[in-house]
């Protein structure tokens, strides 16, 4: 295998005495896909900043293209595209402004930013918003001409931090399909996210974080496979008698996580499960089966969910 | 179900529900409204009443300004345009914030409160701070002597009256106002800064070229400053002029402030 | 067609300054471009009706000035003062407001700083686009004031390299102070700082009417240094002392940038 283009070792991040990052080590492939999945809080965004070379670290170790971003801030900056947890696009400039002065930021020649654009409006579905004022623009445009602004400067990387939340699921699905694309063309990929079925669709591998350290590393499918049953019977049996029929319903399956509102019962058959407990006289108010997911896999790890 | 809401009440008292609750966010902020207040016309008074006060008295003496000692001349101009900031600042922006920012007055207007008293309660509001600033301005007034205490107390109610009919107008402007971002420096710079200075504040307007007066003659501040003089020393503009002066303030204040109550009562209806 | 990452390691730019100051000026004139014009044209009108007023209106009740051993008309007098002070709040306008808003709210600055562009670039470029719109005003004020015959000789228009130091210096130092500033409250503060400074550094009478403590005071104001440098340019009566005011002006541009990029480091890059 060729040398990482990111590689990170005991990682650690102290604001005071909070420890937001704490000792954490991986390494990111050229034209890989990668994912810090956890929840608010986990220090995701934390370690994205310092990956963008705009926040220093504690300790530890970390290389970008063999470069340290604390030694090498604008070197390393040059490499990457970046787009943030929160919109931030310059209001006061149209959209196709933004991507041409986001260009010059980077020292860009005036020509080859105007060739760019086009390409780059094309990418985000945005030709006929060109000479719109970014305030105009929906939540998802804006996150997808955020996304082709990371672009413009043709980067080795781009790290993506939350990109999908707080959009509406047609967006997300655009936003999906637009991030798809990148990957296909072999742009090195890493981006943070709480959200599982994000992670799945597009990480080849990533990371479970919680409180500032990695729980677990894989693909998203190897995770399932390692944590988790194949299936999941949820059942909910009213708020107040989910307590007492815990204790029996454990028995039979091989592992039971107990929610608020329901049970979560892992298994390799469903169906075959359920049966045999409304067989044994119990009946659940509302049951369904599916496949294990990563939610499942943070649950284990945890023993909380990923959105609270 | 009694839950103890009284609509009648309300429907009474309404307005003073809102104007306390104005008074309430606004007491966040005493400590710059205070020094803003008082530190502003202070400044002046010290800088130009006494700095241009030694030049003036260098020059023509006390015979351009009616016999009266230049510092004391402009006392009572700033006196009303401490009464006139206060209450703009607290008419315009919280009614474009109400309207706009934060759209507080759709919530308050889903109660029985409607938007006549929703208008008036931040017009006696904004009215309450007037009252503050320009009572303790007043007093320093006395402490450096500028003027004497007797009659002179007028000069309070007139100072908040122009403030009043100042008030009262540009509430309705701020409640019509649906973009904002020039607004102010409109508001500051084409309305207020050539209010202040054209006013007859620093020097009679009689002294400015004829096709400058007119500012003059439809600014509140100038009927509040000639009635301030008229009352506090021995100014002599005559019977008529102190009537005009009066009728042209309340006119403003009560076709502003009635203007105002329908502007609010539409806007929360659209 | 050279890519970012050649253009950064040709460059070798440093942590704080990749030499591209000047598309901080792109980024502002591409935003100015849509924007309205109304702030730069009510900003060139403040001292314009400044002179007016105080001109027009004081001068009836002033007549001529003497400082020193020169007596002059009071208009002339007032007039590259009122230069001084323009150029001064068109720089602190951009330099101040704009600033806060880039970096509280807008978070404009924390994305450029996700480019490889550094500290010193972003206060270098917001710096250079203030003084530019400092420059604007002084010229449009020093046109009126021709326009008016009030020019003195054909010294004055030194006055406009002078006016541009102050704009540089007040610039500087607004955005260094704007950069520790979190709330809107501590805002009002730079206004509550710059009215007295206004009225006291001597553009509106000189200070010599003022006991000698206060003068003292005034006299390590920089607006003072600014006004007194622009007036001698202005009657072309160069002294030593004029070296003085240019050095006061240095000192407080070095100090602003130096704050400024540090402090935008330490904000953004930590």
């Amino acid at each position: 295998m060729s040398k990482p283009l990111i590689s990170v070792r005991g990682l650690t991040k102290k604001f005071g005495d909070f420890t937001a990052v704490d000792g954490i080590d991986f390494d990111v492939a050229k034209g890989e896909s990668f994912g810090l999945l956890g929840p608010n809080g986990a220090g995701k965004s934390t370690t994205m900043r310092i990956l963008a070379a705009t926040s220093t670290r504690t300790s530890g170790t970390v290389e970008i293209l063999d470069k340290d971003p604390e030694l090498f801030g604008p070197l390393v900056r040059a490499h990457l595209g970046v787009v943030p947890q929160q919109d931030n696009l310059d209001n006061e400039l149209t959209v196709s402004e933004n991507l041409f002065i986001y260009g010059r930021y980077f020292g860009l020649s005036k020509k080859f930013i105007k060739n760019k654009i086009e390409e780059l409006l094309e990418f985000a579905q945005l030709e006929e918003k060109r000479d719109v004022k970014v305030e105009a623009l929906s939540g998802g445009m804006k996150r997808r001409l955020t996304i082709a602004r990371g672009l413009v400067s043709e980067p080795d990387i781009l790290l993506l931090d939350e990109p999908t939340t707080g959009l509406d699921p047609q967006a997300r699905h655009i936003l999906w399909d637009r991030l798809f694309r990148l990957k296909e063309q072999g742009v090195t990929l890493v981006l943070t996210t709480h959200f599982m079925d994000e992670a799945e669709q597009l990480c080849d591998r990533l990371v479970v974080m919680d409180k500032g350290a990695i729980m677990a590393e894989g693909s998203p499918a190897g995770l399932i496979k390692q944590y988790s049953s194949k299936e999941v019977l949820e059942v909910r049996f009213g708020s107040d008698r989910n307590k007492e029929v815990a204790p029996q319903l454990a028995t039979m399956c091989e592992r039971m996580e107990t929610l608020p509102d329901r049970l979560l019962m892992y298994t390799e058959d469903g169906e075959a499960l359920l049966e045999k407990i409304t067989h044994a006289g119990m009946h659940a108010t509302t049951s369904l089966v599916r496949r294990s997911s990563l939610e499942d896999v943070f649950l284990r790890l945890t023993g909380r969910t990923l959105i609270e | 179900m009694n839950t103890g809401i009284d609509v009648p009440q309300i429907q009474r008292f309404g307005a003073l529900y809102i104007a306390s609750a104005r008074l309430r966010s606004m007491s966040k902020w005493r400590t710059i409204i205070a020094a803003v207040d008082i530190g502003n016309p202070l400044f002046y008074l010290i800088a130009v009443g006494i700095g241009i006060g030694v030049l003036v008295e260098q020059g023509s003496g006390t015979s351009g300004t009616s016999g009266i000692k230049y510092i004391a001349f402009i006392a009572p101009a700033l006196l009303a345009n401490t009464a006139i900031t206060g209450i703009m600042d607290e008419t315009v922006f919280p009614t474009i914030e109400g309207f706009k920012w934060r759209k507080l007055f759709f919530a308050q207007n889903a109660t029985p409160i409607t938007g006549r008293q929703i208008a008036l309660g931040v017009y006696l509001a904004a009215l309450c701070r007037a009252i503050f600033s320009v009572t303790v301005y007043y007093l320093l007034l006395l402490a450096f002597s500028v003027v004497d205490f007797g009659v002179s107390v007028l000069i309070i109610p007139i100072a908040i009256l122009g403030g009043a009919a100042f008030g009262a107008v540009i509430l309705y402007f701020a409640a019509k106002i649906e973009k904002d971002d020039q607004f102010f420096n409109i508001l500051g710079r084409l309305i207020l800064m050539p209010m202040f200075l054209f006013s007859g504040t620093f020097f009679p307007l009689t002294s400015m070229p004829i096709y400058l007066q007119p500012i003059g003659w439809v600014s509140p501040l100038w009927h509040a400053t000639e009635l301030g003089r008229e009352a506090a020393f021995d100014y002599s503009i005559g019977n008529t002029m102190v009537i005009i002066h009066f009728v042209v303030l309340l006119t403003l204040v009560v076709v502003g402030l009635n203007l105002s109550m329908r502007q609010f009562e539409r806007r929360l209806a659209k | 067609m050279r890519t970012a990452v050649e253009i950064a390691e040709s460059r070798k730019s440093s942590a704080m300054y990749a030499g591209r100051s000047h598309v901080l000026l792109e980024r502002g004139w591409l935003a100015f471009r849509s924007s309205t014009w109304i702030p730069v044209v009510t900003g060139f009108l403040e001292p314009v009706l400044f002179l007016l007023a105080f001109g027009y209106g004081m001068g009836t009740l002033i007549g001529d000035v003497t400082t020193g051993t020169t007596t002059m008309d009071y208009t002339l007098f007032i007039a590259p003062g009122l230069l001084a002070n323009s150029a001064m709040n068109g720089a602190i306008y951009d330099s101040t407001w704009n600033v806060f808003w880039k970096l509280n709210e807008s978070k404009l600055y924390k994305t450029m700083l996700s480019t490889p562009l550094g500290p010193l670039d972003i206060a270098l470029g917001e710096i250079t686009w203030a003084l530019i719109r400092g420059l604007v005003y002084s010229l449009g004020f020093l046109t009126v004031v021709t326009a008016l015959g009030l020019t003195p000789s054909f010294w004055a228009i030194l006055a406009i390299p002078a006016a541009s130091l102050v704009a540089f210096g007040f610039a500087s130092f607004g955005m260094a102070i704007t950069s520790f500033f979190k709330t809107y409250q501590q805002m009002g503060f730079i206004n509550f700082v710059l009215l007295p400074m206004t009225l006291f550094s001597g553009s509106l009478y000189p200070i010599s009417v003022y006991p000698d403590w206060l003068e003292r005071i005034i006299m390590a104001l920089p607006l003072w240094h600014g006004i007194e440098m622009v007036r001698a340019f202005w009657f072309g009566n160069i002294t030593s002392g004029v070296l003085v005011h240019i050095a006061y002006f240095l000192v407080m541009i070095a100090t602003g940038l130096f704050v400024t990029s540090r402090r935008l480091r330490a904000l953004f890059l930590r």
